[in-house]
């Protein structure tokens, strides 16, 4: 088992017909997720290779059967593009572009609520992410797939769950995981902004729900108070273990350290220190630094 | 992105938000006898327009009853150095003031309007009081904060409006009054919400003699990634160094510290987890860089130029992990800046993922100042080493 995508996940890219679209949608394929189709208004009826695309979401989804989609739309159309994909239907959305303002996530946020109400839970992931990815299954996004591995070989269980606001930092933990032989059930960038669609304990939450992932991987940043919230939720609610890394300990305050979420607001509690303290208390295990992510890990496998 | 005072009160003005009668900026004392013309009668305060808090209390708003006067207060305050509680004992250079005419009040009050991300809606702010520090009043006294969550599609409501003038003391007998006043807050709502602003800060909002609200002080901050839609609004970017402004137009965020260790990363998550091992380590970073997800030669190159530029810098540490980006690429990159900036400080890199081992190759092949090294935590320790001139510990 995994969260969010397996096998049976059938994906539309919109935007397939720009640089980076065409580029990851590629990728993607080769790594084997099924890529059904892509959407460029004013170009359906042409193809993509052999990828059929579409003038809307909507056409897509009805002839393709796509139950999730990866956003690539540029910055200032991509809040729209998030809109067209829930009122079709796909209940999994993987937004990439970075830069979208944030009073339109928050718009995008209330429109699906309003959605949700109506027609059930839409899984938005992003923006400003690297999307998600079930090794040997299924990847949307960006991230390498090669650095991924499914299976523990430690015991035949053992499995992490991997839940990230950063990008390349994300790559570095699981690749520190691989080499020491973990295996990654589902590993998912919830994205560097301020708003985002899915949050830490939503993800930690399917982590907990899923019988195949044995503990759960967190690696937050300052800014903000998910990670704050996440831990609650483990003290209260989960039996897996939690473990997280914290980025940010040297980050001055008020300054915006490249991700639009990641400042540390002046007088506020969001710093590295702060957040490292909070996590501990609740009972999560902590790395120490970058490098000590994966035998952390380990570690807390090892124990159990 | 920060606006100046001066800025912010421009942008409320043009949403009807009442501000003091002013006679502009200026950058010399020259222009000042103009700008008093423009006021109107004494008396007059004048205001240095830096980005901090605490201006007041560090003398850097004056209030002058004679022409004479203003002329000695701009002399004093232009190219003076204001250290504030929040800027450190280096202080910030005051380039410019504003001229206003002093208003006479009734009273002082606070409002704001911020991104809650918690609830991910805008959320107003009020107190009945001025000069507060907000933070420090959310812990001692959290009932005296007035709370309002806006409707990112409607704004503010009348009723919403009327309930604070109740909160705030603010609700007259003059039916006229109140309906200005609710209006003075729709427009702040309405300008937050049409400028795509993160902050919006009117402190003190003030009751004038004449019983209208007005803006003495007022601090906007705009989201950056909703300026596409405002290329009406030609306003200089007035935050950060003139470095890392250079940094932004060219697609690579930089922030400046006070260590030695210059560091070149690729991603932002990964560049504060690099900053953070190498503290760890012993040592001092000397920025936070985020090269992009190309680092191509333009911009690895432009990135060396930036860091070179902070005289402390002793050495650079690049740390690269490859994803979709090949190594090789990358060494590739590295090595044709190196020669382009004519580097002359000692340079560690660490490549992983992609192609990583011929990208090292690369780079120990290149019989250039270059120490290449797989390992992250020793990368950062050579770093520290080469810097601070002490060898580091024998790595096991």
């Amino acid at each position: 088992m995994s969260i969010l995508i397996d096998t049976n996940t059938k994906v539309i890219t919109q935007g397939i017909t720009g640089e980076a679209g065409s580029f990851h949608t590629r990728a993607c394929k080769e790594y084997g997720t099924k890529i059904v189709g892509g959407v460029t208004p004013g170009k359906g009826g042409t193809a993509f290779e052999d990828i059929p695309i579409f003038n809307t979401v909507k056409e897509a989804a009805r002839k393709t059967g796509a139950n999730a989609s990866m956003i690539f739309v540029p910055a200032p159309f991509a809040a729209d593009a998030i809109l067209e994909a829930a009122f079709a239907g796909i209940k999994v959305i993987i937004c990439i572009t970075e830069g979208i303002p944030v009073l339109d996530m928050i718009r995008v946020k209330e429109k699906l609520k309003q959605i949700e109400l109506e027609s059930g839970k839409v899984w938005l992931i992003g923006p400003n992410c690297p999307g998600l990815i079930t090794p040997d299954e299924c990847k949307i996004g960006i991230m390498p797939g090669s650095i991924h591995r499914r299976v523990s070989a430690l015991r035949t269980k053992g499995q992490v769950g991997v839940v990230s606001r950063s990008g390349t930092l994300t790559y570095e933990a699981v690749w520190q995981l691989t080499q020491l032989g973990i295996g990654q059930t589902t590993v998912v960038g919830i994205g560097g902004d301020p708003i985002l669609g899915s949050g830490f304990t939503e993800i930690v939450e399917l982590f907990e729900k899923d019988p195949e992932t044995e503990m759960v991987l967190l690696i937050g940043e300052i800014g903000g108070s998910q990670e704050e919230e996440a831990a609650k939720y483990f003290k209260e609610h989960m039996t897996k273990p939690l473990i997280s890394f914290i980025a940010g300990k040297t980050a001055p305050e008020g300054k915006r350290m490249g991700h639009a979420g990641a400042i540390i607001e002046g007088g506020s509690k969001e710093t590295a220190q702060n957040k490292v303290t909070f996590l501990k208390s609740m009972g999560v295990h902590i790395a120490p630094s970058p490098t000590e992510i994966g035998v952390t890990v380990q570690k807390v496998l090892k124990s159990r | 992105m920060k606006l100046e005072e001066f800025q912010a009160k421009e942008l409320l003005a043009r949403y009807h938000i009442t501000v003091p009668p002013n006679g502009g900026t200026m950058t010399q004392v020259e222009e000042l006898s103009n700008a008093l013309r423009k006021c109107g009668s004494a008396p007059w305060v004048i205001k240095a327009q830096v980005q901090t808090g605490g201006r007041g209390k560090a003398g850097g708003i004056l209030l002058v009853k004679t022409s004479a006067q203003a002329k000695e207060a701009v002399q004093s305050l232009l190219g003076k150095k204001l250290v504030t509680a929040q800027t450190g004992a280096e202080g910030i250079l005051v380039r410019r003031v504003l001229v206003e005419k002093t208003v006479e009040i009734k009273r002082e009050l606070y409002t704001s309007i911020a991104i809650d991300r918690k609830k991910g809606r805008p959320l107003l702010i009020a107190i009945a009081k001025g000069g507060v520090e907000v933070e420090e009043l959310a812990q001692s006294s959290p009932e005296s904060i007035v709370k309002i969550e806006i409707d990112p599609f409607t704004g503010l409501e009348a009723y919403e409006a009327r309930s604070l003038l109740f909160a705030l003391g603010l609700y007259s007998t003059d039916s006229k009054i109140n309906q200005d006043r609710i209006q003075f807050f729709k427009n702040c709502v309405t300008a937050f919400l049409n400028l795509d602003a993160s902050l919006l800060e009117i402190n003190p909002l003030a009751v004038t003699t004449e019983d209208q609200l007005i803006a003495l002080d007022a601090k906007i901050i705009l989201d950056d990634n909703g300026l596409f839609r405002h290329p009406d609004l030609k306003i200089a970017e007035a935050g950060g160094t003139v470095l890392e402004q250079q940094a932004k137009r060219a697609g690579i965020s930089y922030i400046a510290l006070k260590g030695n260790i210059g560091c070149l990363v690729n991603g932002a998550g990964l560049a504060m987890a690099t900053m953070d091992l190498i503290k760890q380590c012993g040592g001092d970073p000397a920025n936070f860089l985020d090269v992009g997800g190309g680092a191509n030669l333009a911009q690895v190159t432009k990135a060396f130029k930036i860091i070179l530029s902070d005289k402390n810098v002793k050495t650079i540490l690049v740390n690269i992990f490859g994803g979709i980006m090949k190594c090789d690429l990358v060494a590739e990159g590295i090595i044709a800046a190196v020669k382009e900036v004519n580097l002359n400080v000692p340079l560690v890199v660490r490549l992983e993922g992609n192609r990583s081992e011929e990208g090292l190759r690369l780079l120990s092949h290149s019989r250039l100042n270059i120490t290449s090294i797989k390992d992250l935590k020793e990368a950062a320790q050579k770093a520290v080493e080469l810097a601070s001139g002490v060898p580091a510990p024998t790595y096991s």
